[in-house]
């Protein structure tokens, strides 16, 4: 599988990339249901592990793959806390919609 | 065009579909779904990359476990699709506007990216498990046992917030 490498230039994954972290920012903008947001984050967050990934490979260094695995780590901890601190909003307000949490404007 | 490219550009075009139903579907659920098979093609792209590992790290964190605890939150809630309240069209004109202008900017910001001074043949043996093995628990062996305190507190955080009040249960 190194014709990849060959082939497609390394353009293509980095404009690919910046794609799916554009659609990432847009659904966070766009959506107020809380779990879609994270979901989006969860995007972001793919699309630059993605960008890792590939400089990684054409360059030929493995240090961008361990800093993609540590990205993971991160990701998976957050994860955890942020579903559990949106049961809790659940639990609160009977909704997960964002636009409800404007406790700090009043 | 090779095989190598038809693959590497159809797994794109798959994420950048499914990203999109992500974010525009008005189910939470099919947004779910949608973004298990986002990962899936991201996963794709690792193979075709050389990147193994990271590969087979991808397919259990992401695709099995984030995306099961987001299905179980998900269902544990019981949101149907209908619920939620819509923004005003005036605004999601201007988030989709914003999104895209981010796009362009950052597309405009990396103009002649291609045309960088890359090895000709780099090693393609980097991402088996042996090399990446090796290089963290030697170079990398303090922020892989940060990350298990992180863990650690990751997990009491979780248990400590999703649990009910000592009031609430009496």
């Amino acid at each position: 599988m190194t014709e990849v490498i060959k082939h497609v230039d390394i353009s293509y994954y980095v404009y690919l990339s910046v794609l799916l972290f554009s659609i990432g920012v847009m659904g966070v903008l766009l959506r107020r249901n809380a779990i879609i947001l994270f979901m989006c984050i969860e995007l972001m967050l793919n699309s630059v592990n993605l960008l890792f990934v590939a400089f990684s490979s054409y360059m030929g260094d493995a240090n961008g793959q361990l800093f993609v695995f540590f990205i993971m780590v991160v990701a998976a901890a957050e994860v955890a806390v942020g579903l559990a601190i949106l049961v809790m909003m659940y639990r609160n307000t009977k909704s997960v919609d964002v636009s409800l949490l404007d406790k700090l404007k009043n | 065009m090779g095989l190598s490219e038809i693959l590497a550009y159809s797994l794109g075009v798959v994420s950048i579909t499914t990203a999109l139903l992500v974010v525009f579907s008005k189910n939470p659920i099919h947004s779910v779904l949608y973004l298990i098979l986002t990962f899936f093609s991201i996963a794709g792209q690792y193979v075709i990359l050389n990147a193994q590992f990271l590969f087979i790290v991808q397919i259990i964190v992401y695709s099995g476990a984030i995306m099961v605890l987001f299905l179980f939150v998900l269902m544990l809630l019981n949101l149907s699709g209908d619920t939620e309240p819509q923004k005003d069209n005036v605004f999601k004109i201007i988030s989709v506007v914003a999104g895209g202008l981010l796009f362009i900017s950052m597309i405009a910001m990396l103009k002649g990216i291609g045309n960088m001074n890359l090895p000709a043949s780099p090693d393609s043996q980097i991402g088996l498990v042996k090399n990446l093995g090796q290089l963290l628990f030697s170079k990398y062996v303090i922020p892989f046992e940060l990350s298990s305190v992180l863990f650690l507190s990751g997990m009491v955080g979780a248990v400590m917030i999703g649990k009910k009040d000592a009031e609430d249960i009496n």
